[in-house]
């Protein structure tokens, strides 16, 4: 039998007892979840379920109200803001494509490589070869080789979410937190994006929440499901759809 | 890395604004100075005083340019910082009338005399020396914008609620300078200045040599916004106006990047404000006025913001305007204005400048595929140092 420290010792992230509510509507309830160093997880649950929520609070910018967030064991994540915890190595892709429309493909990828971030380091900064070499690599890990100087505005929605994948991987996070990657892609960008994502946590740590039952499948690895704020079942694709309690709050509805 | 930066400030349309600048610069006073009254091409010392009044409100439109096209910051407060720089050149010139004053006191200014004051307050020691001032032109409007920036950007005080916090900071300024207390002259300001470095301010030489400063100032910081918007920070202002917690999940401090443009702006503003102040012989706490904070804003959006150049040119051809205007029909201006205001927000959301960019950037978009499709396409990517 494994005791919690010894859980703890080898979990990337680690969140135990969370919870916060939002006036009065408890958003996430006790939740307790860990990411092991290298593990690609895939969240499932209802809309309103507090997937976002959890990735909120994992970047700092939302507060839990009570629990425990810490990151490689030692590092309290409640108690740091967003640039810091960026800069511990935590990625963030939001629900909504977020990338910098005005900016070419290349230019956002530019701003998001892991470089010194302050006032001054970027108003010198000059394009090195070496980060020519790694926007390249980025641009042929997320396809868009092709439309390198185009603005980021004119991008297909797919093309917008790999971007924004693309800069994640810029800033070489250690664990990546990727919300609802697929939503809106068509049958063969979902398939692509599957292949991109098992690519991508060959060298890193992933959390993945998606609705997307047949792009969970392709991924195939281990599943949380939430519901009303709080772990409802864990384990393989199969044993979580198949427990009558997901049935009944997800997969039944 | 320095030279870098510098070249990088030399895009085409920007050296050619300063280019024009200059030549501005050396032309006007000498058709001022260097023809008779007479003469088909004389520029009268007024008109050119009215134009290097322009100048001077080209360069606080720059200045809030720099917040609000780029970072996104829409400041209804910039008058203030024009205001700080204007009384700081102010107290310089007032302290160079020694006992010319009516008074005749060699170390108070008149109105310190006229409230019965013995001493001069401590706030204006040193201001007697002009690199001193100088100085001050900078620093006062740029700790102003530090303190209001430090708060204001840490609280995460963003849109409307920004705008009308700057909004209250100039008008809060304007109430504190009215009252006589305050030492800076109350109701009637700084006003019958003498001379400057020596030189008499109603000297036509001087005025020509504040014009010229005031053209070669805005150049100067023209290339230093055009330095700033070219380099890698100035995309993470974009980003910060575009989508600021994508800018923040990066890892960049969105404050601080913010503080620093807001802070070299209100430095602008000062510069431009103290450069207004002998030109037009007085400033009163009317120049902290909240309505002149919102024409700046008009300035800009009509010259298109975002552009730099847009903001020079919309104030110019503003104020020219309104200098038409109030001469020939006093009482439309203000309809005048209103009217540009919403003409320009329905019909050139992107102002002036950024509606002919957008014309000339798709016209090169269109060559640019039909070059590629004639398979002699030359990519428009960004090279590598050596
Ligand atoms: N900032 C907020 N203020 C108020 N309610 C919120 C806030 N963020 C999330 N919620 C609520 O918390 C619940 C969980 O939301 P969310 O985490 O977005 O769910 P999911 O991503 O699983 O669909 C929802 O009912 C939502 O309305
Ligand atoms: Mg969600």
């Amino acid at each position: 039998m494994t005791t919690i420290a010894e859980t703890r010792t080898k979990s990337l992230l680690y969140l135990d007892n969370v919870s916060v509510s939002f006036d009065g509507f408890k958003a996430l309830n006790a939740l307790s979840f860990v990411v092991e160093p290298g593990e690609l997880r895939a969240i499932i649950g209802p809309n309103g379920a507090g997937k976002t929520t959890m990735m909120d609070i994992i970047t700092g910018k939302t507060r839990p109200d009570t629990g425990a967030v810490l990151f490689e064991d030692s590092v309290d994540l409640t108690k740091k803001d967003e640039a810091d915890i960026s800069q511990l190595g935590i990625g963030r892709k939001f629900q909504k494509p977020t990338v910098f429309e005005s900016h070419t493909v290349w230019d956002n990828l530019e701003l998001a490589l892991n470089r010194k971030r302050g006032v001054f380091a970027t108003l010198f900064y000059t394009l090195t070869p070496e980060d020519q070499k790694r926007i390249e690599e980025i641009l042929t890990t997320i396809r868009l080789t092709h439309r390198r100087g185009e603005l980021a505005a004119n991008l297909s929605h797919g093309q917008k979410q790999w971007l924004e994948i693309g800069m994640l991987l810029a800033q070489e996070p250690k664990l990546l937190l990727v919300d609802e990657p697929v939503a809106g892609m068509t049958d063969a960008e979902t398939a692509e994006t599957a292949i991109l994502l098992k690519e991508i946590a060959k060298t890193r740590s992933v959390v993945v929440v998606e609705h997307d039952m047949g792009f969970i499948r392709d991924l195939g690895v281990k599943v949380t499901c939430l519901a009303e704020g709080s772990v409802l079942a864990e384990g393989s694709i199969d044993f979580v759809s198949s427990d009558p309690k997901v049935i009944e709050n997800y997969l039944g509805r | 890395m320095i030279t870098n930066f510098i070249l990088r400030a030399l895009d085409g349309k920007i050296t050619l604004t300063v280019a024009i600048l200059l030549v501005v610069a050396a032309l006007v006073p000498a058709l001022n100075l260097l023809t008779t009254p007479d003469s088909a091409l004389h520029i009268p010392t007024y008109a050119m005083s009215l134009m290097g009044k322009y100048l001077c409100y080209a360069l606080l439109a720059l200045a809030l340019d720099l917040v609000w096209g780029y970072c996104g910051i829409l400041s209804l407060g910039h008058g203030a910082f024009f205001a700080l720089g204007g009384y700081a050149m102010g107290m310089y010139l007032m302290r160079q009338i020694g006992s010319r004053g009516v008074y005749g006191n060699p170390e108070l200014p008149d109105f310190m005399v006229f409230l019965n004051w013995k001493e001069l307050p401590w706030f204006w020691y040193g201001f007697d020396w002009f690199p001193f001032a100088m100085l001050m032109v900078l620093v006062v409007p740029g700790l102003l914008a530090f303190v209001f920036g430090w708060f204001a950007f840490r609280s995460r005080v963003n849109g409307v609620y920004l705008s009308i916090i700057t909004q209250a900071m100039t008008y809060a300024l304007m109430l504190a300078f009215f009252r006589n207390d305050m030492g800076f002259g109350g109701n009637n300001g700084l006003t019958d200045f003498k001379d400057i470095l020596g030189f008499p301010v109603q000297a036509d030489g001087t005025r020509a040599v504040l014009f010229a400063m005031s053209a070669i100032m805005l150049s100067l910081c023209l290339l230093v916004a055009s330095a700033i918007t070219h380099s890698k920070f100035g995309k993470v202002l974009v980003g910060v106006r575009d989508a600021e917690s994508r800018v923040r999940f990066l890892g960049f401090r969105v404050e601080n990047i913010k503080l620093f443009t807001f802070v070299v702006s209100a430095m602008f503003a000062g510069i431009a404000g103290a450069l207004f102040v002998p030109q037009v012989g007085i400033i009163n706490p009317g120049e902290f006025a909240p309505a002149n904070s919102i024409e700046v804003v008009v300035w800009t959006a009509v010259g298109g913001r975002g552009t730099l150049i847009g903001p020079i040119i919309g104030a110019i051809l503003v104020n020219a305007g309104k200098s038409f205007f109030t001469g020939a029909f006093p009482e439309i201006w203000l309809f005048a204005l209103g009217g540009l205001f919403i003409a320009v927000t329905l019909f050139l959301p992107k102002g002036i400048v950024g509606t002919i960019r957008q014309g000339w950037t798709s016209r090169k978009t269109l060559r640019a595929a039909a070059d590629q499709e004639k398979g002699r396409g030359t990519a428009l990517l960004p090279q590598a140092a050596e």
